[in-house]
């Protein structure tokens, strides 16, 4: 910063030599340039080839493809009765892992801002799914689901919700609630620990003023609460949208997309096109689909979050 | 205290328990299984707590299977990506946070749109690119993958972390004939360790979370990670519920003695805003 300041201020200027003002000027690129490098190699080489797949005839086991194909991928794609479904049960997915993860997050977020005896403890173990491996989590959970060790289904059947304790991950129908618990469980403490924070950092003086003024818990909830927290709310689910619309892994332990594709959703269908099937191209094809989508998403996050501001 | 007042804090306790033990119970369960005999694992398939226990599938697991390899392969790999990570990060967030510089905008821009793209995307082309090197099926393969992945979030975390530190430490050292590197080394690295440690977890858990590059980059049981190896020993002997429940448990202790770390921070840090108020 200090040299920074002197060269901007002109009278200063030219005290130092040429050498020292090329190397103050190079200091920031040269601290920064071994993290640009890799992510450069490792993430913006692979993904423009990744584009250029989407347009070949990419098969790892196939040593004659490799050809320029143009828009065949994408013809194909157009005509995937999987890849539509694969679309649907992503937005089935998303919709319903965000909207639970969030509603849940925010009751507890609520539960652990009151103080109480033990509060400490608590938060430490409501969080602790978080910490848990994603895969481990999947697997955990399909475990639990599994009528031969796990209790659920078993409990589903005395509750009267199932006719037999049988495994929903094998059911066609509900195989997609599955994973959707599972994200639920190990997402909920990271809206709960993003929101107790905006939580607590409102003022606590307007809570005792509106009581002083009389109003009750829902209208503080509703008038003070609510407000304070919209912009983390806002962000806090339209990141974790795109993020958990690219969240793969549980559906690959838990399901695999099975059975028969049905709990398949893009980004998974894409990991076993290259995975099991070996076709790269295709999987390039759908995955540049699923950029243009999630760019267009995010571009009207920016537009409607300009609109917003421009509002206010 | 009103009769209202009771009901609102029984209600709020209640509450608070109905998470805590969803929180625990898949958990829980995979411990109970774990410590549960084969015998009495069918018989007693829905009792919370088996009436014999027995640590004979840890056993089984630590001394007759590949697992002590798996989880060699995954301390590697997540250990050595989180130095790099970090060392990476402490580099790169310095510059966002002291420097003003032309390109600084385009380096964010660059570093949140990598945040922002699907991963999968780049499963087949890295693929591609790494085999013709032998950096499949290789330990130094995944390492590099995952520090990439990892720095662009390492680098805000670390800026975050230089953020707080007042310039003028370093200028007063600077003043005193330091270069700025001397000064960062010296000066301002030792008054990071805590974000340092920070990321250095972080990093570490994402790393030994990571599942679809490694199932897509290691095939044999060599170079498998954790992940890759309890996944294959599923499907191969998806009957061994006991077995798999116990390697299930030693997947968990690294990341539940990082979250132990953490945690008092982040309750912390929570806290100390409630302080205010």
């Amino acid at each position: 910063m200090a040299s920074l300041a002197a060269r901007n201020d002109g009278t200063r200027r030219d005290q130092r030599p040429l050498k020292k003002r090329l190397a103050d000027a190079s200091a920031p690129y040269l601290y920064s340039a071994p993290a640009l490098i890799l992510i450069v190699t490792v993430m913006l080489v692979p993904l423009v080839l990744g584009i250029s797949y989407a347009f070949r005839d990419i098969q790892l086991l196939n040593p004659f493809s490799g050809s320029f194909i143009g828009l065949d991928h994408f013809k194909t794609l157009s005509q995937d009765d999987n890849f539509y479904r694969a679309l649907k049960n992503t937005l089935w997915w998303t919709g319903w892992s965000v909207l639970l993860q969030f509603v849940f997050g925010l009751i507890l977020a609520l539960l652990l801002d009151k103080p109480f005896y033990g509060r400490g403890i608590v938060q430490a173990l409501v969080f602790l799914p978080w910490a848990v491996p994603s895969f481990l989590a999947g697997l955990n959970w399909s475990w639990l689901f599994n009528p031969v060790v796990g209790p659920l289904p078993h409990w589903m059947f005395a509750l009267g919700i199932m006719n037999e304790p049988s495994n929903i991950l094998s059911d066609p129908q509900l195989s997609m609630w599955g994973p959707i618990i599972a994200n639920v469980w190990w997402g909920i403490p990271f809206f709960a620990i993003t929101l107790l924070a905006a939580l607590q950092a409102i003022p606590r003086d307007l809570y005792e003023a509106a009581s002083i003024d009389g109003a009750g818990p829902v209208q503080r909830f509703l008038s003070i609460t609510l407000p304070f927290l919209a912009p983390t709310i806002a962000i806090t689910v339209l990141l974790r949208t795109v993020w958990i619309s690219n969240f793969a892994d549980l559906i690959i332990v838990m399901t695999n997309g099975g059975p028969a594709d049905r709990s398949q959703i893009v980004a998974s269908y894409i990991f076993t096109q290259a995975f099991k099937r070996l076709d790269f191209g295709y999987a390039s094809a759908i995955a540049l689909v699923l950029l243009v989508l999630l760019i267009t998403y995010s571009m009207l996050i920016v537009v409607l979050r300009q609109w917003l501001l421009s509002k206010d | 205290m009103t009769g209202k007042r009771i009901v609102s804090i029984v209600a709020h306790r209640l509450a608070i328990l109905a998470y805590v033990v969803f929180a625990l119970f898949p958990l829980y369960w995979l411990l109970k299984v774990s410590v549960t005999p084969n015998k009495l694992l069918y018989s007693e398939g829905i009792r919370m707590w088996p009436s014999r226990t027995s640590f004979e599938h840890f056993e089984f697991v630590l001394k007759h299977s590949e697992f002590p390899t798996f989880f060699k392969n995954s301390l590697i790999v997540s250990g050595s990506t989180a130095v790099i990570v970090t060392v990476l990060a402490s580099l790169a967030g310095y510059a966002m946070s002291r420097f003003n510089f032309r390109g600084k905008y385009w380096i964010v821009t660059l570093m949140l749109l990598t945040q922002m793209f699907p991963l999968v995307m780049l499963v087949a082309p890295i693929f591609k690119i790494l085999s013709p090197l032998g950096l499949t099926n290789s330990l130094t393969g995944l390492v590099i993958v995952y520090t990439a992945f990892n720095v662009p979030f390492a680098t805000f975390l670390m800026q975050s972390f230089f953020d707080g530190i007042p310039k003028d430490l370093e200028e007063a050292a600077m003043i005193d004939g330091a270069t700025q590197f001397v000064a960062f080394r010296q000066i301002i690295l030792p008054l990071t360790l805590p974000g340092i440690a920070a990321t250095l977890g972080f990093v570490f858990t994402a790393a030994w979370s990571e599942l679809l590059f490694s199932l897509m980059l290691i095939s044999g049981n060599d170079a498998a990670t954790f992940p890759v190896g309890l996944l294959s020993f599923v499907s191969k002997f998806s009957v061994d519920f006991g077995q798999m429940m116990a390697a299930g448990v030693l997947a968990l202790i690294p990341a539940c003695l990082f979250f132990l770390l953490i945690q008092r921070y982040l309750v912390q840090g929570l806290t100390a805003g409630a302080v205010k108020g």
